[in-house]
């Protein structure tokens, strides 16, 4: 892909970015945070190209150790959300105001 | 000998796939229900992105490869596994500091093996790419460095304190100037000591940025560092020509910047005042000082559970008190008892309210507030005038009317929880000494028609509960 190919995908999705964003709803700018988080991870991809080549040692344990933090963010921030949108499921059930009992 | 002109469209149309993915993950957040399928989306986009990567690309380390994902991955879900929902806003922080790091580590490794990443041209790396590649690891690092403090300053090894050196805004730009030259002079020679000599000034100016802001200014700088992390991983996806890193980066760059934007504006502070630096120390301010001797009114847990139970409506304003005391669950039982008598029960939250966007939403969420229960500002303030009992537990600043008509006040201008109109006001705080984030005295305090409730938040609510039940 040329540069100004790259450069379209870029601005264009900086606009989808900003449409979106805005229609996510403030009680849930906390799991906003925590599912970016872990989709900008994707910059796995980056050090997993580099662990897999053999050209370089060097390049290959950064691209490893690359892999490790990347790891660690995607499986973490995607549980973590998923942990805090069930808390909020529970709400998806509205309890009638007074006869709410409780263990 | 570009590799990237001769992906395979397969390739490509998976990246493209896994975009859109991300894009599904962001937009179904915009309701609780939607939410869970997105977050699902996310991770298949994630899996495609990643098995695409390893199907293309020719793998000489496979068994390392599933090692470090394995070693990472379960570290992320023990993490995820185990935070307590109050400490969401350190591990935001601690992980925005992986993607950064991260982001410098495949730099380096591009800079150290570009033929792997095809961006090697006869003259060596080519120039457009070295620009890239300088320009995703500097804010990487900055990501990183700034993560770090702000992990330190939430989780309360370092002190919320701004730390402000002599001529800082000196020293910052001309690290930043020296940065931007630096990278510009990579073009023309690419010699090691041009490349760690970016990394490592950036480092330093992701340090200084942080340090010198205050805990009140702390959503800014979590949603400021989320945008970031998402700049670094599009200017690492423009180094690899990699269309999924560039559309990822893109959408998590514009959230963060949403998010601090309207924090900013909830707090009517420009964006340019808060990464200078300095508002919100731990208690600064002078007018504190002065409040030691003035009466007021000091009520205690019988009175408060009276004064609720013959109200027809109260509304609970939570804050960052709440949290540290992890008064949700009692307050959420509270809420129940009082509703059993016939009262109406409301929330409001002020959006800055704790210490990163959203956060006393998801603390009372884990609660098993009703979700119909919790409203925003805008949506409730007009109700505060009609409401018997206001309860505000832990949140000095976004109910301080000095907000609304003390123009020396630091916090003027700020749209705040128009408590004071209540027909009481119940205010827990811990003891009349300390002030708010913000530093500034809360005139509310010694009004006719409030009482102060003097107790740690959850010491106080579980009282509260006793004598309604």
């Amino acid at each position: 892909m040329d540069f100004v190919s790259i450069l379209s995908i870029f601005v264009l999705s900086c606009f989808v970015g900003y449409y979106v964003v805005w229609s996510v709803t403030p009680a849930l700018h906390t799991p906003l945070m925590s599912v970016t988080n872990a989709i900008s991870s994707v910059i796995i991809v980056g050090a997993l190209i580099a662990a897999a080549s053999a050209a370089s040692p060097a390049a290959k344990w950064l691209g490893l150790l690359g892999v490790v933090l990347a790891s660690v963010n995607i499986f973490g921030g995607f549980a973590v959300t998923a942990r805090m949108l069930a808390m909020y499921k529970k709400k998806e059930r509205p309890v009638p105001q007074g006869d709410k009992t409780h263990a | 000998m570009h590799e990237a002109a001769a992906t395979p469209a397969w390739v490509l149309i998976a990246y493209l796939i896994a975009g859109v993915c991300f894009i599904l993950a962001l937009r179904g957040l915009s309701s609780p229900e939607s939410s869970r399928r997105g977050n699902r989306a996310g991770m298949i986009g994630m899996a495609i992105a990643v098995v695409t990567t390893l199907a293309v690309h020719e793998i000489a380390s496979l068994p390392e490869i599933l090692a470090a994902v394995a070693i990472g991955g379960g570290i992320g879900l023990i993490t995820a596994r185990k935070i307590q929902m109050t400490a969401m806003p350190q591990l935001v922080a601690a992980f925005h500091s992986l993607v950064g790091m991260a982001a410098v580590l495949v730099g380096a490794a591009a800079f150290l093996n570009p033929g792997a990443f095809g961006i090697l041209g006869p003259d060596g790396i080519e120039p457009v790419s070295r620009i890239e590649m300088g320009l995703g690891v500097a804010i990487g690092a900055i990501t990183f460095s700034g993560s770090v403090i702000a992990f330190l300053k939430l989780n309360g090894n370092m002190s919320g304190k701004p730390i402000l050196l002599p001529l800082r805004h000196v020293i910052n730009l001309a690290t930043l100037a020296a940065i931007l030259g630096l990278i510009a002079y990579f073009t023309v020679d690419q010699s090691p000591w041009v490349f760690w000599t970016v990394a490592a000034l950036s480092f330093a100016i992701g340090f200084l940025l942080i340090i010198p802001i205050g805990g009140a200014d702390m959503p800014v700088v979590i949603s400021m560092l989320n945008s970031y992390s998402g700049w670094a991983a599009a200017a690492m996806g423009f180094t690899l020509h990699n269309s999924a890193m560039i559309i990822t980066g893109a959408l998590v760059g514009s959230s963060g910047a949403i998010l601090s934007y309207i924090m900013c504006r909830a707090m009517n502070r420009s964006f340019i005042s808060v990464i200078a630096g300095g508002f919100g120390g731990d208690a600064v301010a002078g007018g504190a000082a002065a409040a030691i001797d003035r009466p007021y009114k000091r009520g205690s847990a019988e009175d408060a559970a009276f004064l609720m139970k013959q109200a027809d409506q109260v509304i609970i304003v939570p804050g960052y008190g709440m949290a540290v005391s992890q008064a949700q669950h009692a307050l959420r039982e509270m809420g129940d008892l009082l509703k059993k008598e016939g009262v109406r029960v409301k929330y409001a939250i002020h959006p800055v309210a704790g210490r990163m966007p959203g956060h006393m939403n998801v603390l009372l969420a884990e609660a098993n507030v009703p979700y119909d229960d919790v409203f925003e500002l805008e949506d409730i303030n007009s109700e505060f005038a009609q409401t018997d009992v206001a309860f505000v537990i832990g949140a000095n600043d976004v109910t301080n009317p000095a907000a609304k008509t003390d123009k020396s006040s630091p916090i003027y201008g700020m749209p705040v929880l128009d408590v004071e109109k209540a027909r009481t006001v119940l205010f827990i705080k811990r003891s009349m000494g300390g002030v708010g984030y913000a530093g500034v005295d809360n005139e509310l305090f010694y009004r006719d028609n409030t009482m102060m409730l003097l107790a740690d938040a959850k010491k106080m609510v579980e009282e509260i509960v006793k004598n309604l039940g």
